[in-house]
């Protein structure tokens, strides 16, 4: 169509392109690793969405509203809730986590601003790394020989005390990661101002992490939430309303769960579905607000 | 010549004259600085005047930034590195371990090359100095905020966003802030580590705008890889290579009246 154009003119010195020399089975291999990385991502993706499928059709038939205000039905009866160990769960959780906050963001304060390159340091941060990995069920137990045996008995303090125990360690991770991102200069810039390590620390650092920081405690009041192992041997669980000392067994979602998933009993079985679809939306919650908290900070 | 030393040349004289008999502020005496091992300070030997802006000024990794952090002693932040000899603020040497490092850096202030605003509102990143040192009412805190933020030319862009975060600036406006949170603690000398190197030419001239204004109050030493800045607007200019200082002398003779080769041809931009 253009024929306003000159035709072009070939360059009389035309070097050979260069095509080939990338050999076939490299284009082969890129191909290949790419199916195989999208197939394993679709694998994990269908079952997560699996789960989550089968928990909506399994639970929502048994959500009513009887399932948050009546306590755990005897066995083999019918209706009933699990008002017990919703609010059972709300406070070990909340326990859990009022005793495991501080001694995390102050551990992790340490490692990040005051122990930097100390040999002391590193090891803390090695014996973190081996709690965050360590298998629940021998925290249940430690917590069982340390408060159980002694005091004579399960109770929701030695249940708060294991989860406490669980979520330590996510909770010196984050802060010590998040205040690590704090740049040095704003620790400069406050030190030139002629404030002590502890103001700087506590007015400028901190200040800086807080998204990060909440995150992390949010993540770990996820993880703790969950988890039942810790609780079998600490507060164990209770089919009534629980005494409000906390002494004795203290009903929880996670065990009960255990227990009714595990029943011969139709009617408790749906109430394991409706808790475990109880738990995971409030889990799923946290962990959005978590999201929406750390981007909300980036944005700013 | 080249062109560097043209523009150069044309700043010589913009700013007001040095006033040698200005009374010395702070005298460095043989001071010796180390990293580890390594010595990036030799046997500097150096005064500065009472309300004069003095201009250091030499190549990347001459240690004119790490002379400018002795005064303050933020090195000490970081245990690897230390400093020998002597640095006297009015005949008291802040090297000594006598001297309260804080109580120090309340009187001797610094400004960085990357804007510092702490994550808090304009108004508690000005108060936060003050607070630290000074117990006052409201209405006086309040006083002082805006005193600090009408030195640093910035009142009037940020009077009706006081309780807004100092993030939301922009880098001009930020970088006047920590001035601004620098001066509301009355010091007596301000440190400045290439204050506008990140900056733009706009904001860039007015920074050093402020640094004239400010020079009336302050000793003012600032670190400078412009050697047109540093004509522009300091009254003594120290020229240091390799950890050494070269040549000092009022900035109007170290530009046009060179005594060293080496300032020569540094200032002339033959190498560096």
């Amino acid at each position: 169509m253009d024929t306003a154009l000159p035709a072009r003119v070939a360059p009389t010195t035309v070097a050979p392109a260069p095509w080939g020399r990338v050999r076939r089975s490299r284009h082969v291999a890129n191909q290949a690793l790419k199916i195989i990385c999208t197939l394993f991502t679709i694998l994990g993706a269908t079952v997560l969405g699996w789960i989550l499928l089968m928990l909506l059709y399994e639970g929502i038939g048994g959500l009513s509203p009887a399932v948050f205000t009546e306590t755990t039905p005897g066995p083999g009866s019918q209706g009933g809730g699990i008002a017990n160990a919703l609010v059972g769960s709300l406070i070990l959780t909340f326990l859990g986590i009022v005793v495991a906050t501080p001694v995390g963001v102050l551990a992790g304060t340490y490692l990040a601003e005051y122990g930097k390159g100390s040999k002391l340091a590193e090891i803390i941060r090695f014996v973190n790394d081996i709690l965050l990995a360590a298998p629940s069920i021998l925290i249940g137990l430690f917590v069982y020989m340390l408060m159980v045996q002694p005091m004579g008995g399960y109770s929701g303090w030695a249940g708060g005390v294991a989860l406490a125990i669980i979520a330590v360690p996510v909770i010196v991770r984050t802060t010590e990661d998040m205040l690590r991102l704090v740049p040095g200069s704003l620790r400069e810039a406050g030190a030139a101002l002629g404030a002590p390590m502890s103001t700087v620390i506590i007015h400028i650092s901190w200040k800086a992490a807080r998204a990060g920081m909440v995150t992390g405690i949010l993540l770990a009041t996820a993880r703790i939430a969950g988890e039942t192992a810790p609780l079998l041997f600490t507060a164990l669980n209770n089919n009534f309303w629980f005494n409000p000392t906390l002494m004795g067994g203290v009903s929880n979602l996670p065990v009960m769960i255990f227990q009714f998933a595990l029943s011969p009993y139709e009617n408790w079985r749906e109430l394991a579905w409706a808790g475990a679809l109880i738990i995971t939306m409030s889990i799923l919650a946290l962990s959005v607000v978590a999201r929406l908290l750390l981007r909300k900070d980036k944005a700013r | 010549m080249s062109t560097i030393a043209l523009n150069t040349s044309s700043a010589i004289g913009n700013a007001a004259a040095a006033d040698a008999s200005a009374p010395v502020r702070i005298a460095v005496k043989d001071l010796n600085f180390y990293y580890g091992d390594f010595r990036s300070l030799k046997d500097i030997s150096l005064d500065f005047y009472d309300r004069q802006v003095t201009a250091l000024i030499g190549p990347s990794g001459c240690g004119k930034s790490t002379l400018l952090r002795t005064f303050n002693r933020i090195y000490s932040l970081y245990p690897e590195q230390r400093a020998e000899g002597q640095i006297l603020l009015d005949g008291q040497n802040v090297l000594s371990p006598s001297v309260d490092v804080n109580e120090l850096r309340a009187r001797v202030g610094m400004v960085f090359q990357k804007p510092t605003p702490f994550p808090m509102s304009i108004y508690d990143n000005i108060a936060f100095g003050i607070k630290l040192y000074e117990k006052l009412s409201k209405s006086e805190l309040d006083d002082r905020v805006e005193e600090a933020l009408r030195k640093a030319a910035l009142w009037d862009e940020a009077k009706d966003k006081l309780r807004q975060s100092g993030m939301g600036l922009s880098g001009g406006q930020q970088q006047r802030l920590c001035i601004a949170r620098t001066i509301a603690q009355r010091p007596e000398v301000i440190l400045l580590d290439e204050p506008t190197s990140a900056l733009d030419p706009i904001s860039t001239g007015k920074i050093e705008e402020l640094i004239e204004q400010l020079r009336s109050e302050f000793t003012i030493v600032i670190v400078t890889h412009n050697m047109q800045q540093a004509a522009r607007i300091s009254q003594f200019t120290a020229f240091m290579y390799l950890g050494e200082l070269v040549e000092f002398g009022p900035t109007t003779r170290m530009f046009m009246n060179p005594v060293k080769k080496q300032t020569q041809d540094y200032i002339t931009g033959r190498f560096g």
